[in-house]
């Protein structure tokens, strides 16, 4: 029995409760039992939940584990005991076998394959029926349960919303745990990492030259993994060129927005903004590479600056600020409009202008959610990866000419995994240990930027 | 006196019979003579309101002389297509508490906010009609609408203290407006207003403090100073004591009085006891209509208009 029938048996046998369910509860009414405590839907939804679930969940579990349990049998039968010891080929032969098996393919390259085909099938057969067998019992143990509580007093509703309070939790916690999945497979990479550069050369170092030689003896074969030309370049580019952009403009387009424009106005406006978080990042990374970055080259070489390059920190700190301006300026007029009204009647009604009114008032009230904003602001901007990857070039500079080509984590990422990569190697590994440090700075970024923001709420409530 | 009475003529058909009125006025007495004994038994025909008109010895001072310090004349409001204000026309006197009554909805705050063009910042909202402020037009392109807010203060039915310090909730005013030229300057024009809003003594110590960390009493007497701060002509002040507790209304309207002749106040209030308490003019409002207008001693006591009398003594608002 495969997997695939096993899930289709169980819904089935779902169902069937379900109806069973429905029907019986609608009986007990009919006959007169007195008013239902939940309705036969109730009743039905309830059958279905134990039915279902719980034989889901185990086929959801058991999927992993048969695939081991198939794959030890294989090899421990004596046919699998003459597979070759190395990982890659052993796994070529097994994969090929499991298609030959399941009927994907009609027949195999490798005679190996063949061979094992047969014991394969015959196990996948075996664990499939131990397996499927199991989940449909459970199903049928579930709605067999579930039928023999069909009464009038019986409280369904509340059972159900037992069930759904559970459901919710668990998709709740998915996303959770997929973070906490991805902190640790970072994590032990970049351990990896650790036990062959020094954390302090990576933290402290100012050189990154990331290349590690084919030969020992070959030049520069050590490579030289400091960090801090890189982190530099993402905090110029994303927190300082950027925000300096982002900033103004954003705080400027929503005191605008919310203070002055009139309502129609500022309904066409807000959208039309709103759509700048909507450009895909890679057609700002073109924009960026194509159309600012050249300008820029001769803004500087105009200005005298003769190292002005045509990939430079300011054309893509430019184009990134303004990518970034939707989330200041949605942010922003979120606190400023939450700044109660009766504040600004206050300070117009003492003969302040409305700037006055925005500048000494509505501002500083306002001031925790646009911070808060900012931060978030600055946290998406160091994690952004197209328009550094084209248009701020790859030479690790310390520099702080914004006309100078600078490279970020994100680009340095990228091309270490882009490509042949070995895993037992420095220059693979560093990418990890980037992608962490990165991770931690952006998790730090918005962990004060929704206390900042909360703290905020909380203030006029 | 009757220069100063704005005509008004009823617009609806008076209601009630005159019978009814001498029926009424009988309960009202009984219901005084009886109170002690018989309150429990029927509800409460007046509310004190002949005490508290009593207990104001300036409610039945003659109209001031001379030239109104606010005249408004035929006011018309409209928000977008609805008439909230249907030609109203009131004199605010220098020295005199006015109090605008009326219930909900009567257009009473609409109209305070017209004096100092609060108006203007509320979407669809239009304003016809003259206002003038010691002779001038409010309204003209003459007149900078920042400065006359500054000569006409506003205090709101919540207190709305900026969240800033005490200190710089009072100081607000003058900075903006330029009035202190020196720190010195500051802390007296601080002080000094914060005297007259009665709210010295409680935070002389802690001006540093946010203004939002006050009582709510406190908080309106702040903005009260803060209002002062400007030293305006006129103070306009709606439902000042609705968000407060008895005590700090009382402070409330104690500062009323001693404000009274340093200002002219015009203070639109639900309660209609302390319209009897604080004011010496009363105006009352109906559907957008200035129904009667007059010394408070005369609209409490002795209406003229059945509405007015209506309204008084509880039957509807």
């Amino acid at each position: 029995m495969t997997l695939f029938l096993a899930l289709v048996l169980v819904v089935l046998v779902a169902a069937a409760a379900a109806y069973l369910a429905r029907s019986r509860a609608a009986g007990l009414r009919a006959s007169g039992g007195g008013r239902l405590n939940s309705l036969p839907g109730y009743h039905a939804a309830f059958a279905f939940l134990w039915a279902a679930v719980p034989a889901l969940l185990f086929l959801a579990a058991w999927a992993p584990i048969q695939e081991q349990l198939v794959n030890g049998a294989v090899l421990a039968s004596a046919a699998g005991r003459q597979l070759p010891d190395f990982d890659l080929a052993r796994a070529n032969i097994l994969g090929e076998a499991y298609q030959l098996a399941t009927g994907q393919i009609a027949a195999a390259i490798s005679p190996d394959a063949a061979r094992i085909a047969p014991v394969y099938r015959e196990a996948l057969g075996r664990y499939g029926l131990i397996g499927g067998g199991f989940a449909l019992l459970l199903a049928i143990a579930g709605a067999a349960w579930a039928l023999t509580r069909v009464r009038a007093t019986f409280r369904a509703r509340s059972g159900v919303e037992k069930w759904l309070m559970g459901l919710l939790v668990a998709a709740s916690l998915i996303a959770i745990l997929t973070t906490l999945g991805i902190v640790l497979s970072l994590l032990f990479e970049s351990l990896r990492f650790f036990s062959m550069v020094p954390a302090t050369d990576f933290l402290f170092g100012t050189q990154w030259s990331p290349q590690t030689a084919l030969r020992a003896d070959q030049a520069g074969s050590s490579g030289a993994f400091g960090s801090i030309p890189l982190f530099w370049g993402t905090v110029f580019i994303g927190a300082i060129i950027a925000m300096i952009v982002a900033i103004p403009l954003g705080l400027m387009s929503a005191i605008f927005l919310t203070q002055y424009a009139p309502a129609r106005l500022r309904s066409v406006l807000k959208p039309m903004l709103e759509i700048l978080a909507g450009v895909p990042t890679v057609v700002y990374g073109y924009f960026a590479a194509l159309t600012v970055a050249p300008l820029v080259r001769d803004l500087g070489l105009g200005i005298g600056i003769s190292s002005a390059s045509s990939e430079s920190a300011l054309a893509a700190g430019l184009v990134m600020g303004i990518m970034i301006i939707p989330f200041v300026s949605s942010m922003a007029d979120d606190s400023i409009a939450a700044v109660p009204q009766a504040m600004r009647d206050g300070s117009l009604a003492m003969g302040a202008t409305r700037s006055e009114t925005i500048r000494k008032v509505i501002l500083p009230a306002a001031l925790p959610g646009v911070v808060g904003g900012v931060l978030l602001a600055v946290s998406r901007a160091i994690g952004e990866t197209m328009i550094v990857v084209m248009a701020a070039g790859l030479s690790a500079n310390l520099t702080a000419n914004p006309f100078n080509s600078v490279t970020t984590v994100t680009t340095q990422i990228v091309q270490l995994l882009t490509g042949d990569q070995e895993f037992d190697s420095p220059k693979t590994l560093a990418a990890f240990a980037l992608g962490l440090v990165l991770f931690v700075v952006t998790l730090l970024l918005n962990l004060i930027a929704l206390h900042v923001v909360r703290r905020y709420r909380e203030a006029y409530e | 006196m009757t220069k100063e009475m704005q005509p008004v003529t009823p617009t609806t058909p008076v209601p009630f019979p005159s019978t009814a009125i001498a029926a009424d006025a009988a309960q009202d007495d009984a219901g005084i003579a009886k109170e002690d004994t018989a309150w429990t038994q029927r509800p409460e025909p007046t509310p004190h309101l002949d005490e508290a008109v009593d207990s104001n010895p300036t409610a039945g001072e003659p109209l001031g002389q001379g030239a109104p310090k606010m005249r408004a004349q035929d006011i018309k409001v409209f928000y977008g297509e609805k008439q909230a204000i249907r030609g109203v026309s009131i004199d605010v006197h220098e020295d005199k508490v006015t109090a605008f009554i009326g219930p909900s909805g009567c257009g009473k705050s609409t109209f305070l906010r017209c004096l100092n063009r609060m108006n203007d910042t509320i979407p669809g909202a239009r304003v016809t009609g003259r206002i003038e402020l010691d002779g001038q037009d409010i309204n003209s392109p003459d007149m900078d609408v920042v400065q006359l807010r500054a000569r006409v203060g506003m205090v709101f039915q919540k207190p709305n203290p900026f969240p800033k310090s005490i200190f710089e909730n009072v100081a607000y005013g003058p900075r903006i407006h330029g009035l202190a030229p020196s720190k010195a300057d500051l802390d007296t024009i601080v002080e000094k207003s914060l005297r007259r809003a009665g709210l010295w003594d409680e935070v002389k110590d802690r001006l540093t403090e946010s203004g939002t960390a006050l009582s709510g009493g406190q908080q309106q007497r702040l903005c009260i100073a803060r209002a002062i701060a400007v030293d305006p002509e006129v103070i306009l002040m709606d439902e000042p004591c609705s968000a407060l507790d008895p005590i700090a209304t009382a402070k409330i309207e104690e500062l009323i009085h001693e404000l009274r002749g340093r200002y002219a106040i015009a203070i639109v209030t639900h309660n209609m006891q302390q319209a009897a308490r604080v004011s010496q003019r009363t105006a009352f409002f109906h559907l957008g209509e200035l129904v009667e207008y007059g010394k408070t001693a005369d609209i409490f006591t002795n209406p003229r208009e059945q509405r007015t009398q209506d309204y008084i003594t509880g039957r509807y608002g």
